[in-house]
């Protein structure tokens, strides 16, 4: 059963991701993108991470890609134009994009000798647990991190400021 | 057994819940019609009881007309994706006693571990199908509307979030049946709302889920006045019943999770000075006529608010949204966090 989930999923993500590239209209391209962030989510929902699964849509899914299409919609930008350096991106980037997988594909099964993996039937962590990991054991970097987003909102208010003082 | 069970529960609360949805359109028009001191819909069945069949047939033979300038496949994808999201969350909801039979909740769809994040998940995607109907209309009204639409929607989002948190801190579970259980023990006295001290997330949570389901006084994605409909000026026959029925389902789901939430669910005000009924049948109906009761308590008080309120002005909307009640959300739970570590 979870294997079946997993490959319909799975496909789900790569076929959003495949059409994400070919759609020429910028809007569908960012509603491939939600299908993708959508199919991850079940892919987490699968491997027993629940909370980590509706944060992906919440987070990614609901508000970051809102963003995006506001931003399509408020512009209303037309089709994408193929210019040089289109052309040019396309021959190096596929390519590139093969060496990078590669390179992590290869870093992550690395890695997962040493902290082990998880299997599709493994048990949900649940919110309880997870919590425990993020407000005990690994207080300090959590905590660096929301102060480092925090600098980030402060930097964008202050870029966005304008410059007469009573903004 | 699962699958046939499921099926069976998915029918009925889906029969209920846009049952529901249709009267609560009558009662809306009926309740609002006494506000400004007239009738309502008298004509159709005794009271106007059966006008909302009327509207329903009328609605589904008028002619279904789409406009040659819009984007086809978004304005057809896009009322699909309201009432679907609207639709989904009642999943979650659980309206009944935690009795088993053969293992399953009888009296919920499915009763998750992180119910309250699954619904919060179904909100967040819900915009899309407001911010794309408008984009795709190529309708200058509509795109108006659909920008405030989303605009306003992922604002008082995160208030509404946020004021969710100091129950999850209170009860220590996502879980709708735990945060129902909590609330159980003293009746009344045990509800978040009075005993668990979240009189102001629930204030805050109002405000927001007004917002949230555009209603009014937040109503401004599809004022009339200036937008002509909003959103769906473009959309006719089934499309535009299927927004209003998103619309009224939202309703009801926002009241639903109220009720979970701050007025302790399917338990009975008196909690425990009245013993546990012993007969079956009003161990099964008493809960059900609790929180059915609390939904309509909170559906009346949509509506008294849609009848006596004028509608806000948009910067007054946003300011309120971000300078008011997005920091009342978070004083509420450092509040609660305090109260629970200190008390």
């Amino acid at each position: 059963m979870h294997l079946v989930l997993f490959l319909i999923f799975a496909l789900f993500a790569l076929a959003g991701a495949a059409n994400l590239l070919l759609q020429k209209h910028p809007i569908n391209s960012a509603l491939s993108l939600i299908v993708v962030m959508s199919s991850l989510a079940v892919l987490y929902l699968l491997l027993g991470a629940e909370f980590l699964a509706m944060a992906q849509v919440i987070v990614y899914a609901g508000a970051i890609m809102v963003l995006f299409t506001f931003v399509v919609m408020l512009l209303n930008e037309g089709r994408e134009e193929k210019t040089w350096g289109s052309r040019a991106a396309r021959t190096v980037g596929f390519p590139a994009v093969v060496v990078l997988l590669a390179t992590l594909a290869a870093a992550i099964l690395r890695a997962g000798r040493h902290y082990g993996m998880v299997s599709l039937s493994d048990g949900i962590t649940t919110t309880q647990d997870l919590s425990k990991v993020l407000f005990r054991d690994l207080l300090l970097p959590f905590e660096l991190t929301s102060v480092l987003i925090l600098i980030a909102i402060l930097g964008a208010v202050a870029l966005a400021r304008k410059d007469d003082g009573n903004a | 057994m699962f699958v046939v069970l499921s099926v069976v529960k998915v029918a009925v609360v889906l029969v209920v819940f846009l049952t529901a949805v249709a009267y609560t359109v009558l009662l809306e028009r009926k309740l609002v019609g006494r506000i400004q001191n007239r009738w309502g819909p008298t004509r159709v069945g005794p009271f106007g009881l059966l006008q909302p069949l009327v509207d329903g047939l009328k609605l589904f033979l008028k002619e279904d007309i789409i406009p040659s300038g819009v984007y086809r496949p978004l304005y057809l994808l896009a009322p699909l994706i309201a009432l679907t999201c609207s639709l989904l969350s009642i999943a979650v909801i659980p309206f009944g006693t935690t009795l088993r039979w053969h293992g399953m909740r009888l009296f919920a769809i499915s009763d998750l571990n992180i119910g309250l994040l699954i619904l919060l998940c179904v909100t967040s995607i819900g915009v899309y199908g407001i911010a794309l109907s408008g984009w795709s209309s190529n309708n200058k009204y509509s795109l108006l509307g659909s920008l405030r639409a989303s605009a306003q929607m992922i604002s008082y989002e995160l208030a509404l979030g946020l004021s969710l948190v100091g129950v999850v801190l209170r009860t220590q579970s996502l879980s709708l049946t735990d945060i129902v259980k909590v609330q159980a023990v003293h009746g009344i006295a045990s509800w978040n709302i009075f005993g668990g001290g979240q009189i102001f997330a629930f204030l805050i949570y109002l405000m927001a889920a007004y917002a949230e389901t555009n209603r009014a006084p937040f109503d401004l994605p599809e004022a009339e006045t200036e937008l002509t409909g909003g959103y769906h000026t473009e959309y006719s026959s089934m499309k535009f019943a299927m927004f209003f029925m998103a619309e009224y389902g939202n309703m009801i789901t926002v009241g639903c999770v109220a009720t979970l939430l701050f007025l302790g669910g399917w338990t009975s005000p008196f909690g425990d000075l009245i013993p546990p009924p012993q007969n079956l049948l009003v161990h099964v109906l008493a809960p059900l006529f609790w929180f059915v009761a609390k939904v309509f308590f909170f559906l009346f008080l949509y509506i008294w608010v849609r009848g006596t309120l004028p509608r806000f002005r948009y910067d007054q909307l946003m300011s309120f949204g971000w300078k008011f009640l997005l920091p009342a959300a978070m004083l509420n739970i450092v509040g609660t966090s305090l109260a629970l570590a200190l008390l």
